[in-house]
C-alpha cells in the first residue's frame, strides 16, 4: 500500500461547502438555486469517483491541512472504508437534491434557501467525516454535521419542530461532549497521537503496554459518544427528529447523519482499536451482544408504530446496529456484511423515505392505516417501496440479502448461534412490520373518503421529481443485491490485505 | 542582571512608547472638542498603539525565556528601585491582546456612549496604559502601581457610564479588587524586607523558607483569585459586567480577568514554588468548583450579560485548573485559554452591546427570533457562541483540549470532573443561541403581537460593527486551526517556569528536611490519595 500525499482530496469536501455559499447568494432565484444543489451533488460524486481507481489499486490518499499540536491535526485520508461511505452519500445526494425540488415546492415550504444551504453543508461535513484521517478530524466534522442539521430538523418552526430539534441537539451534543471528548483525550494520553491506523484493521494504534482497563473505558465512551449511530440507550433523538421535512429524514436520517455515526463507530473500532485488541479483550463480542439488544428492541417498537415515518425511524435504529454487529464479530465475513450494509441500507432506506414523502405530498397521508388502495394510484412508488422493504427484510435478490448472508457466515465463523438466532428473529420482525404496509397499499380497502378514486397521483410534474429518484434508488437497491462486486472488492481491500 | 534580560535592540523604546502613547493621547484629548473628533482621536491613538506593538510579534525571540525588549532606568537608587519593563513568553501575548482589543473598545462605544465622551476617551486611554503596565512591569512596585492604577479608571467607567445599578456595582467592584490588592501589597513589602529587592526575576530566584512562601502564596493568591475571579470570590463580576457599558464589559472580560491568571504565573508559581505544590489540591478543587458553579449558574440566567459573566467564571476555572496542573500542556492551555477568552467573550459582549442598542433590553426573552431580521448578526453570534462552548476548529477548543489533556495526563479524576464543565458550556450556550436566533416555543405566543412594530429597529450590523466582529472572527479560526505560532511563543518561557517550580520545590525539600518535608510529603500523599 502506498500513501499518496495530494491536496486534491480537499475538493470533495469543498464542493458541497461552495455549493452552500452559491445557494445562499442565489436565494432569490429558486431555479438557479436548486440547479446549484444538483450540480454540486453531481460534482461531488464525480470527485469521489475520480479517486476510486487509486483506492481500488490498493493505495490511499492523504493530506494534512493544519497541525494543532503534535499528533493532533486536521488530516484527510481516503481509504476503502471512507470511499464506500463517501460514494454512497454523494450519489444519493444527487437524487435527493432532485427529490427536494419536488417536495419543497410541492408543499410550498418556507425558508427553502436556508434549507438548501444547511443540506449542502451537512453533506460536505459528512464527506469530511468520510475522509477523516484522525479522530480529531472525525470529531470536527461530526460536530459540524450536528450543528448544520439542527436547523433542518426544526425547519417547520412549530412546537413539535422545536421540541424535536431540542432533543436532537441535546442528545448529540451531550454525548459528544460528555463521552467523545474525554475518550479522545484519553486516547491521546495513551497513544500520543490521534491518527488512524488505516494500513491494517487488525492493529489499531494502542501501544501494547496500554492499560486494558483504561482502553476499555475509552472504547465505551466512543461507542456511546457517537450517538448518531442510534445505539440504545442513546437512540431516542432519532424518532423525534423525524418531524423534519421528509427529504431531510431521507438523506440525513437514513444516509448522512446516522451513517456518519455508524461510520465513525466502525472507523474507531477498525482504525483505533483494531480487531486484534477487540478480540483479545472480548470487547468485540460484548459489543455484538449489546447491539443485538438494539436490533431486536427497535424492531419490536417499530411493530407498534402506525405512523409510517415513525416506523421507518425505528427500523433505521434497528438496521444501523446490523452494521455495528457485523464489525463487532471481527471476522472477515462479518465485517464484509456489516460494511456492505452501509450501502444496502442507505439505498433501501432512502427509497422508503422518499416513498413516504411522496405519499404525503401526493395524498397527504402519514398513517399506514390510511393507505389502503394506494398501490393502484401510486404504483411506481409502492413498487419501489416493496422492493426496498425486501432489502430491509433481507430477501434475495435485493441488497439486504447480501448483508444477511455475510452476517450469517460471520456467526458461523465464530460458532455463535445466539447471534445467528438474533439475525433470523430480526428478519422475521422486519418482515412483520414491512409486509403489512405493502399488503395494505395493494390489497387493503381504501378509506371511505377515498372510495372510488382511481386517478393516478404520480403524473403531476412536481410529483415526477420525486417519483423518478425513488424509482432509481429502488432499482439500484435491487441491482447491488445482484451485483455487489464494487463494494465487495473495496471491502476485501480492508479485510484481506 | 544580564542573566535575566535582553535589553531592547530595536532602535526605539517600544515598551515605553506603548505606555506613553495612550497617556499623551489622553492629555491631548483634554483639549479637543466635539464628540466625533474625540472618538476618532481615541480610535487613532489606540490603533497607533496597536501598530507600535506589532514588532513584539515579529521580533520576539522564541528561543529564550529571558525578558526581552527590556528598558532599564534608575529611579530610586536608595530603595534599589528601578524603572524596568520587559516582556517574556508569558506576557507578550497578553500585551498584544490588550493593544488589539482597545481599538475595539472605542469602536463598540461609538454610539453606545451618549454622555461625557471626552471623559470616556481619556479614561479608556489611561486604562490602556495601566493594563499594559501590569503586563510589562519587571519589578513589584511598578507592578503594584499599575495594578492599582487600573482600579480608578475601571471604577469610573462603571460608575459614570453604567446601567441602573451602577453605584452598587462599581463600589462592589472597587472594594473586592482593592481588598485583594492590599494582600498583594503586604506580600510585596514582606518580600522586599526579606531580600532587599523589588526586581521580579531576582525574587523568582530567591529561595524563601516554606512558611514564608506559604504566606506569600496565600496573600498573592487571594488578590489574584478575586481578580480571576475564582469561586467563592466571583460575586463582584456579574454585577460589574451587567452594569458596565459595553466597552467596560469588554475590557473587564478580555483583559482585566487575565490579570489574575497572569499574577498566578508571575508571582505565585515561581516565587513560592513549594507553597504552590502544597496548595495544588486546594486550588484544583476550587477551580473545579468554579468551572461547575459558573456553568451551572450560567444555565439559569435570563439576562444575557449575566449569562456570559457566569460563563466567564467557568472559563477562568479552566485557566486556573491548567495553571495548577503544573505541566506543559496545562499551563500552555491555560495561557491560550486566557487569549481565547479575551477574543471570544470580548466579542460576545460586543454582540450584546449591539443588540442592546437596538432593543434596549438584555433579557433573552426580549431578544429572540433575531434570525429573521439580522442574519449577519446571528452568524457572528453563532460563531462566537460555538467558540465559547469550545467547538472543534475554534480557538477555545485548543485551549480547553490542552487543559483537559494536561488534567487527564496527571489526575484523570480531575479531568473527568472538568468534562462536566465542558458539557455545561454546551448547554448554556446552545440554549442562548437557540432562544436568540430561533425563538422558543414558550416565548412564541408573546412574540406575534409585540415585536411587530419593533422589527424596523432590528436593522442588521452596520459596517463599524461588522469590522469589529470580523476582526475577532479571524482570531477564532486562526487560533482554532493553527495555534502553533502562539504555542511556540510560549514554549521556552513555560518550560522555564515549570523548571523554576520543580527546582524551587526541590531546593525546599533539600533544605528543610525536618517538619516541612513531612508536611510536603503528607500533601503529596494526600494528592495521590485524592486522585
Amino acid at each position: 500500500m502506498n500513501t499518496i500525499i495530494t491536496s486534491k482530496i480537499l475538493i470533495t469536501m469543498l464542493i458541497p461547502m461552495i455549493t452552500g455559499l452559491l445557494v445562499m447568494f442565489s436565494g432569490k432565484k429558486p431555479n438557479l438555486r436548486d440547479s446549484w444543489s444538483t450540480l454540486g451533488a453531481i460534482l461531488t460524486f464525480a470527485s469521489v469517483l475520480s479517486f476510486l481507481p487509486v483506492i481500488q489499486a490498493g493505495d490511499q490518499l492523504k493530506y494534512t491541512l493544519f497541525e494543532l499540536y503534535p499528533g493532533i491535526s486536521v488530516t484527510l485520508n481516503l481509504d476503502p472504508l471512507g470511499v464506500i461511505f463517501a460514494m454512497v452519500a454523494s450519489f444519493l445526494w444527487i437524487l435527493a437534491s432532485l427529490y427536494c425540488v419536488g417536495y419543497m415546492r410541492g408543499l410550498d415550504e418556507h425558508a427553502q434557501t436556508r434549507f438548501y444551504v444547511c443540506y449542502a453543508v451537512s453533506v460536505g461535513a459528512a464527506m469530511g467525516a468520510a475522509f477523516a484521517g484522525n479522530l480529531f478530524t472525525l470529531y470536527l466534522f461530526y460536530e459540524i454535521v450536528s450543528i448544520f442539521t439542527y436547523p433542518l430538523v426544526m425547519h417547520h418552526q412549530d412546537e413539535e419542530g422545536y421540541a424535536g430539534a431540542k432533543k436532537y441537539i441535546v442528545y448529540l451534543m451531550f454525548t459528544s461532549k460528555a463521552f467523545l471528548l474525554p475518550a479522545m483525550i484519553m486516547i491521546y494520553v495513551l497513544c500520543g497521537t490521534l491518527d488512524f491506523n488505516t494500513a491494517s484493521i487488525a492493529q489499531g494504534i494502542f501501544p501494547a503496554e496500554a492499560d486494558r482497563f483504561v482502553v476499555g473505558i475509552t472504547y465505551f465512551l466512543c461507542l456511546f459518544g457517537f450517538a448518531k449511530a442510534g445505539i440504545m440507550p442513546f437512540h431516542n433523538w432519532l424518532p423525534d427528529a423525524m418531524v423534519a421535512p421528509t427529504p431531510v429524514s431521507a438523506l440525513l436520517h437514513a444516509v448522512v447523519v446516522v451513517k456518519v455515526g455508524v461510520f465513525s463507530v466502525c472507523r474507531v473500532m477498525l482504525s483505533i482499536y483494531g480487531t486484534n485488541l477487540l478480540h483479545e479483550t472480548g470487547l468485540g463480542l460484548f459489543t455484538a451482544y449489546f447491539v443485538s439488544f438494539t436490533i431486536l428492541t427497535a424492531s419490536v417498537i417499530a411493530l407498534t408504530k402506525t405512523n409510517l415515518k415513525a416506523r421507518l425511524a425505528y427500523s433505521t435504529v434497528s438496521q444501523l446496529s446490523y452494521i455495528i454487529l457485523g464489525v463487532a464479530m471481527l471476522t472477515p465475513n462479518s465485517i464484509t456484511g456489516g460494511l456492505i450494509h452501509i450501502a444496502n441500507h442507505a439505498l433501501a432506506k432512502i427509497t422508503l423515505f422518499f416513498a413516504a414523502g411522496c405519499i404525503f405530498v401526493a395524498s397527504g397521508k402519514k398513517d399506514i392505516s390510511e393507505m389502503g388502495g394506494l398501490g393502484k394510484r401510486m404504483p411506481f412508488t409502492m413498487l419501489a417501496f416493496g422492493v426496498a422493504s425486501l432489502g430491509m427484510i433481507g430477501a434475495p435478490p435485493v441488497g439486504g440479502f447480501v448483508t444477511k448472508w455475510y452476517l450469517a457466515l460471520g456467526t458461523m465463523d465464530i460458532h455463535n448461534y445466539i447471534l445467528l438466532g438474533v439475525l433470523l428473529l430480526s428478519s422475521l420482525l422486519n418482515a412483520g412490520y414491512f409486509v403489512p404496509i405493502f399488503l395494505t397499499a395493494f390489497f387493503g380497502k381504501p378509506l371511505p373518503a377515498d372510495e372510488g378514486l382511481t386517478s393516478s397521483l404520480e403524473t403531476k410534474p412536481l410529483i415526477m421529481f420525486m417519483v423518478v429518484p425513488l424509482v432509481i434508488t429502488g432499482t439500484l437497491s435491487a441491482l447491488i443485491g445482484v451485483y455487489p462486486d464494487l463494494f465487495l472488492n473495496l471491502i476485501n481491500l480492508l479485510v484481506k490485505p | 542582571m544580564e542573566k535575566y534580560l535582553i535589553l531592547n535592540t530595536l532602535n526605539f523604546p517600544i515598551l515605553s512608547m506603548l505606555l506613553i502613547v495612550p497617556v499623551v493621547g489622553a492629555i491631548v484629548a483634554m483639549f479637543l472638542r466635539g464628540d466625533t473628533l474625540l472618538k476618532f482621536w481615541g480610535l487613532a491613538v489606540t490603533l497607533a498603539t496597536a501598530v507600535i506593538s506589532l514588532p513584539l510579534w515579529t521580533c520576539f525571540d522564541q528561543t529564550t525565556a529571558k525578558y526581552q525588549f527590556v528598558e532599564l532606568r534608575h529611579w530610586f537608587p536608595a530603595l534599589n528601585l528601578e524603572y524596568v519593563i520587559g516582556v517574556d513568553g508569558i506576557s507578550v501575548l497578553l500585551v498584544l491582546l490588550t493593544t488589539f482589543v482597545m481599538p475595539l473598545c472605542v469602536l463598540c462605544s461609538w454610539t453606545y456612549i451618549k454622555i461625557r465622551m471626552k471623559e470616556f476617551i481619556i479614561v479608556t486611554l489611561l486604562m490602556e496604559t495601566a493594563m499594559l503596565g501590569v503586563f510589562m512591569s519587571m519589578n513589584t512596585v511598578l507592578f503594584y502601581i499599575f495594578w492599582e492604577g487600573m482600579l480608578v479608571p475601571m471604577y469610573l467607567i462603571i460608575a459614570i457610564w453604567g446601567g441602573a445599578r451602577k453605584d452598587y456595582a462599581s463600589i462592589k467592584f472597587f472594594l473586592y479588587t482593592f481588598a485583594g490588592s492590599i494582600f498583594l501589597l503586604v506580600a510585596i513589602i514582606a518580600m522586599y524586607i526579606k531580600t532587599g529587592t523589588f526586581f521580579i526575576p531576582e525574587l523568582m530566584d530567591h529561595s524563601f523558607t516554606f512558611a514564608f512562601q506559604l504566606w506569600v502564596f496565600l496573600a498573592c493568591a487571594i488578590g489574584f483569585a478575586i481578580k480571576m475571579p475564582m469561586f467563592p470570590f466571583h460575586t463582584w463580576l456579574p454585577a460589574a459586567h451587567v452594569e458596565a457599558p459595553v466597552a467596560g464589559s469588554v475590557i473587564l472580560a478580555s483583559i482585566l480577568l487575565k490579570m489574575g491568571g497572569y499574577g498566578f504565573l508571575r508571582f505565585c508559581l515561581p516565587m513560592a514554588p513549594a507553597a504552590t505544590l502544597y496548595c495544588v489540591p486546594y486550588l484544583l478543587v476550587m477551580s473545579l468548583i468554579s468551572i461547575i458553579v459558573g456553568g451551572y449558574l450560567a444555565l439559569g440566567q435570563s439576562d444575557i450579560k449575566k449569562l456570559i459573566a457566569y460563563s466567564s467564571v467557568g472559563h477562568m476555572g479552566f485557566v486556573t485548573l491548567g495553571i495548577f496542573l503544573l505541566n506543559d500542556a496545562g499551563i500552555k492551555g491555560a495561557m491560550l485559554q486566557m487569549l481565547n477568552h479575551g477574543v471570544t467573550t470580548g466579542a460576545l459582549f460586543i454582540l450584546i452591546g449591539i443588540i442592546y442598542e437596538r432593543t434596549h433590553s438584555r433579557e433573552i426573552s426580549d431578544n429572540n427570533k433575531l434570525g429573521m431580521f439580522m442574519p449577519i448578526y446571528v452568524t457572528f453570534l453563532g460563531i462566537f457562541s460555538l467558540s465559547s462552548l469550545a467547538f472543534p476548529g475554534t480557538n477555545s477548543f485548543v485551549g480547553e483540549f490542552l487543559v483537559l489533556f494536561g488534567a487527564f495526563d496527571k489526575y484523570p479524576l480531575v479531568g473527568a470532573v472538568s468534562i462536566l464543565g465542558a458539557v455545561l458550556a454546551a448547554a448554556y450556550m446552545l440554549r442562548l443561541l437557540q432562544k436568540m436566533v430561533w425563538d422558543d416555543s414558550d416565548g412564541h405566543a408573546h412574540h406575534g403581537d409585540d415585536h411587530g412594530d419593533d422589527e424596523h429597529h432590528l436593522f442588521d450590523c452596520n459596517f463599524r460593527e461588522f469590522i469589529q466582529l470580523a476582526f475577532l472572527t479571524v482570531f477564532v479560526f486562526w487560533i482554532g486551526l493553527h495555534p502553533t505560532p502562539l504555542l511556540d511563543m510560549m514554549d521556552t518561557s513555560v518550560a522555564h517556569l515549570i523548571h523554576q517550580v520543580d527546582a524551587g520545590s526541590a531546593v525546599q525539600e533539600a533544605v528543610h528536611h525536618g517538619e516541612h518535608h513531612a508536611l510536603l510529603n503528607n500533601a503529596g500523599a494526600w494528592v495521590k490519595n485524592l486522585f
